[in-house]
């Protein structure tokens, strides 16, 4: 088994070290939990909705995984670019698209994020930086190292981050990708949202190594940190890291962050297939809880806590009321954008 | 004279001069100056930051090229056989052409998959294909194949400078023809078919090889009488219908020349329409000359078996003539 040029935070599990890296302060730490609280509500809402019936096709849920995304985008810059996966909700979030925007497209409204084009495993912010949700597996990876590519010729010093599920990890792409990124030095960031599951199956039952992405890294001659993926103050110290090495030019870093997903792959999957002990090991691991504790020892007051958390829920609330009073998309929206040009002719 | 070989480093090299965005990637592209010598001299002017030798990692060509495009950049990508855009399929079919479609429009994908494509050469089954045809099948790409040195070149200038995705197939079988060479800035607007030989009995379609093969037909059915129209596509997407309806309306017969097999080829799609929006036209039944349904066998005899030859075009149009 190949092992990882370096490796920070736990090895493995749930039960995994204290968190490290230096504190950040109390009003950013108090802005990421609200961030994070914002997303575990939306996710709530788009679980809702589905069983109501105004969410068509399928989801994928992000609870449980916000700190990954709020850790790593507190760490970039606001022109580095960020591609996401078809569980990308909180990616779409944390980069700062509204859970108005974001639910409206899950109801298939005009008013939606995508204009109702995208839907729920398309999720795109350009505006922000956030350049897709992809729902092929691993198919991002190379479009990631592609803008950071492009990055590098132009002399931006932006990064360009792909964040992955653990599935990815078996797939041609990432390893094309990996290599290609470490070969011409590029500054690209793979982060790995090791959830445990591909899908339904525990994903150490179909990879060769224990630690899917990471292991890999030193195969492409990069490093590879497996970090707790539930605490948004190590995501943010760890992608912070391996972003100032990318900007410096000394190439690509694989972050390995180990997190687990609060609902099921997909749909109303109710997880059947994750044992009760580890689901419960997990929840009480909860990023939420973890932050809240942080903000504990940070001296933040629970009354600024609590306040966090209604606002995040009013926000979501709202984004319910106007998603359902929004407007269908017009019909003739479906023959428009395949072309630069706004329309859709092939011929004449 | 040019050859349709030296057109393609010429038509980029002339975009990457005017436009400094303009990137190419590929295997072998750089020292080595493409293995069909279709990117020669290109490193030598442009050097290492504009002309960037891969690995041999379809998907990660094709994806990086789509990053950089959704970026900043006019990426041109070369894949190496255009059998081998099956390793990237997923970059031609499911990303790079949806991405737009699928953010309402939020990102552009300015680029070029360049890719060498079709038989004639010996290569076998998976050396030797036409696959125009899995482009046409593709909503939100544009699909180019020139047959001339001068298309080469105006045609890359388009699609180079196209905001659109472009799949541009240049014909192994042609690399070595040679042509006059285009002026400076020559530019061909994508979707403008060619009237490559005018003709008054019968209308031939054709694209990239198949010009050819369709012009020295008509040479041959002129000594018969059969004035025969050869019309050059030049691009699938956009598919200039308007040309070859007013051909037909001239002619009243229409032969498709196409190198691409008969099941699925792009012929079926150009004969549809005018089943449906050209029917009052014809006076005879319309034919297609495509490739047998069959992989591209390796004996040049065999291969001759397969892929149109301007026998088996003759033999359609003095045919249809007659009918």
């Amino acid at each position: 088994m190949t092992t990882p040029m370096t490796s920070t935070g736990p090895a493995s599990g749930p039960a995994g070290g204290p968190p490290g890296g230096p504190p950040i302060g109390a009003a950013e730490l108090l802005t990421l939990y609200e961030r994070m609280a914002l997303i575990r509500a939306t996710e709530k809402a788009a679980y809702d909705l589905f069983m109501l019936g105004l969410v068509k096709g399928t989801t994928h849920l992000a609870a449980g995984q916000e700190a990954v995304a709020v850790g790593a985008s507190a760490a970039l810059r606001a022109d580095d670019y960020v591609f996401a996966t078809y569980r990308g909700h909180h990616h779409a979030l944390a980069r700062g698209a509204s859970p108005a925007e974001c639910l409206a497209e899950l109801m298939s409204k005009g008013t939606g994020m995508c204009k109702a084009k995208g839907g729920s495993m398309h999720l795109t912010k350009a505006t922000v930086g956030m350049l897709g949700s992809y729902a092929i597996v691993g198919s991002h990876l190379p479009m990631a190292a592609g803008a950071a590519w492009s990055a590098r010729i132009r002399g931006t010093g932006q990064v360009a981050v792909a964040f992955f599920g653990d599935g990815a990890t078996n797939i041609g792409a990432f390893h094309e990708a990996l290599n290609l990124a470490s070969v011409w030095k590029l500054p690209a960031l793979f982060i790995c949202e090791n959830n445990l599951y591909m899908e339904y199956t525990p994903i150490s039952q179909v990879t060769a190594v224990a630690n899917p992405a990471a292991d890999r890294a030193a195969a492409y001659a990069m490093p590879g940190h497996v970090i707790d993926g539930n605490d948004v103050v190590v995501v943010k110290q760890a992608v912070a890291e391996a972003a100032d090495r990318a900007r410096r030019g000394d190439g690509p870093t694989v972050i390995e962050a180990r997190t687990y997903r609060h609902y099921g792959h997909s749909r109303a999957d109710p997880a059947k297939y994750r044992p009760a002990e580890e689901v419960e090991s997990w929840l009480r691991r909860d990023p939420l809880d973890i932050a809240r504790s942080r903000l504990q020892a940070a001296g933040v007051p629970p009354t600024a806590v609590a306040e966090a958390d209604e606002r995040a829920d009013r926000v979501v609330k709202d984004a319910i009321e106007a998603g359902k009073n929004a407007p269908d998309p017009d019909p003739a929206e479906a023959l428009t954008d395949v072309w630069a040009d706004g329309g859709a002719a092939w011929r004449t | 004279m040019i050859t349709y070989r030296e057109a393609v480093a010429e038509g980029i090299a002339r975009e990457m001069r005017r436009d400094p965005a303009v990137v190419c990637l590929g295997e072998d592209i750089g020292a080595a100056e493409g293995v069909f010598k279709t990117t020669t001299g290109l490193l030598a002017e442009f050097g290492r930051e504009r002309v960037w030798d891969t690995p041999i990692s379809e998907q990660a060509i094709t994806g990086a090229a789509m990053g950089a495009a959704m970026t900043g950049l006019r990426p041109v990508a070369e894949i190496m056989f255009s059998d081998f855009l099956a390793c990237c399929w997923d970059y031609i079919a499911n990303e790079i052409p949806k991405i737009r479609y699928m953010t309402g429009g939020q990102v552009t994908v300015p680029l070029v998959v360049r890719t060498a494509n079709g038989g004639g050469l010996g290569f076998g089954a998976q050396h030797s294909q036409a696959v125009e045809n899995w482009a046409l099948t593709v909503p939100g790409l544009k699909v180019v194949a020139p047959a001339t040195p001068a298309d080469v070149v105006g045609l890359m200038a388009a699609s180079i400078r196209s905001d659109d995705p472009v799949v541009f197939f240049e014909h192994k079988g042609l690399f070595a023809s040679k042509g006059a060479p285009p002026p400076e800035g020559h530019v061909v607007e994508l979707g403008q078919a060619r009237v490559a030989r005018a003709g008054a009995d019968v209308t031939m379609v054709a694209l990239a090889s198949t010009v050819p093969v369709a012009l020295d037909a008509a040479a041959e059915l002129a000594a018969e009488g059969i004035s025969a129209e050869v019309i050059d596509l030049r691009c699938l997407v956009p598919l200039d219908m308007r040309t070859v309806l007013a051909s037909l309306g001239r002619t009243s017969r229409l032969v498709v020349v196409e190198e691409n097999p008969y099941q699925g080829g792009w012929g079926a799609t150009v004969v549809s329409i005018i089943a449906d929006e050209g029917f009052e036209l014809l006076d005879a039944p319309v034919r297609r000359v495509a490739a047998e349904c069959v992989p591209l066998p390796f004996a040049a005899s065999l291969e001759a078996q397969v892929i149109p030859t301007t026998a088996k075009v003759v033999a359609a149009v003095r045919q249809l003539a007659a009918y």
